[in-house]
């Protein structure tokens, strides 16, 4: 086999555009190949891929495998393994870049079992070591209580990256790139789940992960209720959005969508409230780039207090409508 | 499909919700050490997977195997699978297990499988409670070379097939798949249920099986830390600096109006 050389970045799409934990793995990717001196490539699988793959090159790609199938409308791993397998076999990439995304977390270890290399999920740094060119690959264990950094001999390298995590360049049209549309077959046979329904819960309002203002609420809200009333309120003042621990999820008072942390969004507002949460490590792994935290919790005990900037310790239903308030008063003044 | 053969991979691990500050780094060694009020549980999304087992055995009936690899794994811990209804505990323990990555657990956890033999259902946990890869379900799944449904949040069998809600962005897929698969299961399937007293007792008298490494057919030097394709070159934990600023007030709806404004006086609005 040839020696392995380059980057790959496992590009996606959201709704037809590049999406934003792409053009923050090619931003990454960039970095590493040019410290290699070697090609950052970007692979794009979509049924339709449209002005992304220039997108791509805006990005920092130089080169963009665009595979475009109908059959690629909707990500089943068995289908796109097989692309991305195919791919890395042909062009034999030192280093391959998934988001810690639905898709990344599902294709990645995929990937590095059936190659039979490793993998390092939901990095938050990536860099090359100067003397082995091996990729050093950091994240966090033990739900945030600890990082490490992992290291493989065997190539390629594998890597998921946790959004947020790493800045992309500037979107720069007079970067040179090319796009190299590719063929790949997809043998249907060896994809064995049928999809039989796919059910869209609807969350109206600001997107999580752009709103520049959240509230949060945890299990000591005590129902579905003041998620809509107490805390909208609170976040519709902020022009922010609502969001959620697990345990609001899990117990299905508001849709999982809105569930941050490391198994949920990873968000980085200006201002996150955290009202009746704890502050578990998991949890605060998913808001811990919010440039402020303000905690309200009746216990002062609460770890939550350990990382946020202004606290009020107090019971939600009397501090959050006063600050609702007031916070109205002085917006609108 | 009668007498489905189900097996759940449950991993020992420290409580993953005990304080943060109980949680150190040795830097010398580049080891995790949890003070000793930090209790060893079941690992959290493995507690799930069990609970997924347990509602198709409610149902079908068939037979539950608990597996779990590790060294000195502690007995009252890990046999919670047996009291809630598993059927059998396998343990892969040996010192030649310890300091596992996530391809050595899986090919070992795949390798046990094969020896089983019999197998409709592989359940996982979504990530581990310590390590947090979310690897091991998939890779096994790699290994056997059968398929792989990631975040169940619901599983049902029926007529030979099993159907699968999976979680998406914004919603969740139903799945329908023959065995045998490996499913990988999420917080929203709902808690493990609690052990009732018979349960208790009869777990009480049963005995896990242990195999070593020759047992499943595996050198030592294919096992644990021999055989990790990672190392750790670095483990620490980044300094926080905290300062939380209490706002206080007569009553709790006076500390709500002052944290407003405070929040505009810092500029935060
Ligand atoms: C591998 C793994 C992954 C995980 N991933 C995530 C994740 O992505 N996101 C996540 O959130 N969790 C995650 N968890 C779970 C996490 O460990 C915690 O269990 C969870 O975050 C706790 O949620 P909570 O703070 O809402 O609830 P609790 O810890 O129960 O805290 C409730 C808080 O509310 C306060 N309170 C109660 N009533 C009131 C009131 N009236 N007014 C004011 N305060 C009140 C209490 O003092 C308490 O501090 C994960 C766990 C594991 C093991
Ligand atoms: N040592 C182990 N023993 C049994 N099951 C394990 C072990 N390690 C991982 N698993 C299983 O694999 C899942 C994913 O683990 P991980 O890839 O480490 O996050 C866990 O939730 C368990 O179901």
């Amino acid at each position: 086999m040839a020696e392995n050389k380059g980057i790959l970045v496992y590009g996606e799409l959201t709704n037809g555009q590049l999406a934003t934990i792409t053009t923050e793995l090619l931003g990454c990717g960039r970095k590493l190949a040019d410290n290699l001196n070697e090609e950052l490539s970007c692979l794009l699988a979509s049924d339709m891929i449209g002005e992304a793959s220039k997108e791509a090159i805006a990005f920092g790609a130089d080169k963009v495998y665009t595979i475009e199938e109908p059959s690629l409308k909707q990500y089943q791993a068995s289908s796109y393994i097989q692309i991305v397998e195919k791919l890395v076999k042909d062009i034999s990439p030192r280093a391959i870049l998934f988001g810690q995304t639905a898709i990344g977390r599902d294709l990645a270890p995929h990937l590095a079992f059936r190659l039979g290399v490793s993998l390092a999920t939901d990095c938050l740094g990536l860099s090359i070591d100067p003397d082995t060119k091996l990729l050093l690959q950091t994240r966090s264990v033990y739900g945030g209580n600890a990082q490490a950094t992992f290291v493989s001999k065997l190539v390629p390298h594998i890597a998921t990256v946790r959004p947020k995590a790493m800045p992309p360049l500037e979107h720069d049209d007079s970067r040179k790139g090319e796009v190299i549309p590719t063929k790949i077959e997809i043998d249907m046979s060896q994809v064995k789940a049928k999809v039989v329904e796919t059910v869209k819960e609807e969350i109206s309002g600001i997107k999580l992960e752009d709103a520049p203002a959240i509230v949060t609420g945890g299990r000591g809200i005590g129902g579905a209720e003041p998620f809509n009333t107490t805390l909208k309120e609170l976040a519709d003042a902020l022009h922010g959005a609502v969001g959620a621990t697990r345990p609001p999820a899990d117990n299905g008072w508001v849709p999982e969508a809105i569930h941050i942390g490391l198994t949920g969004k990873i968000v980085a507002p200006d201002i996150y409230i955290a009202v009746a949460l704890s502050g578990a490590s998991q949890h605060i792994a998913g808001c811990s780039g919010a440039k402020h935290i303000v905690a309200i919790n009746k216990d002062p005990e609460a770890n939550i207090f350990k990382e946020a900037e202004f606290g009020v310790v107090g019971k939600y239903e009397e501090v959050v409508p006063a600050l609702t308030k007031k916070l109205k008063e002085i917006l609108a003044s | 499909m009668s007498g489905i053969n189900m097996i759940v991979c449950c991993k020992q691990v420290p409580d993953p919700e005990a304080p943060p500050s109980l949680f150190k780094v040795d830097t010398a060694a580049n080891k995790m050490v949890t003070a000793s009020d930090v209790k060893p549980v079941i690992s959290q999304y493995d507690e799930f997977a069990l609970e997924a087992a347990l509602r198709i055995k409610d149902k079908m009936g068939g037979k539950i195997t608990v597996l779990s690899l590790g060294n000195k794994l502690v007995r009252d811990v890990i046999k919670k699978s047996l009291a809630v209804g598993g059927d059998e505990l396998i343990l892969l323990e040996d010192e030649a297990f310890e300091e596992s990555d996530s391809w050595s657990t899986a090919y070992a956890l795949a390798a046990a499988i094969k020896k089983i033999g019999e197998y409709d259902l592989i359940f996982c946990g979504r990530q581990s409670s310590d390590w947090d890869a979310g690897q091991v379900g998939i890779g096994i799944a790699e290994i056997l070379g059968i398929p792989a449904v990631t975040l169940a949040r619901k599983v049902e069998v029926a007529d030979g097939k099993t159907n699968i809600e999976r979680v998406i962005p914004d919603g969740y897929e139903i799945l329908e798949i023959a065995p045998p698969v490996v499913i990988t299961v999420t917080s929203e399937l709902g808690t493990l249920r609690y052990p009732a007293l018979k349960g208790i007792m009869a777990a009480g008298k049963k005995q896990p099986i242990v195999y070593k490494p020759a047992d499943i057919g595996l050198e030592p030097g294919q096992v644990g830390a021999a055989g990790r394709h990672t190392e750790i070159s670095k483990l620490f934990q980044p300094v926080k600096e905290a300062k939380c600023e209490i706002i206080e007030g007569e009553t709790p709806e006076e500390a709500g109006v002052n944290l407003a404004t405070r929040l505009r006086e810092a500029k935060l609005l």
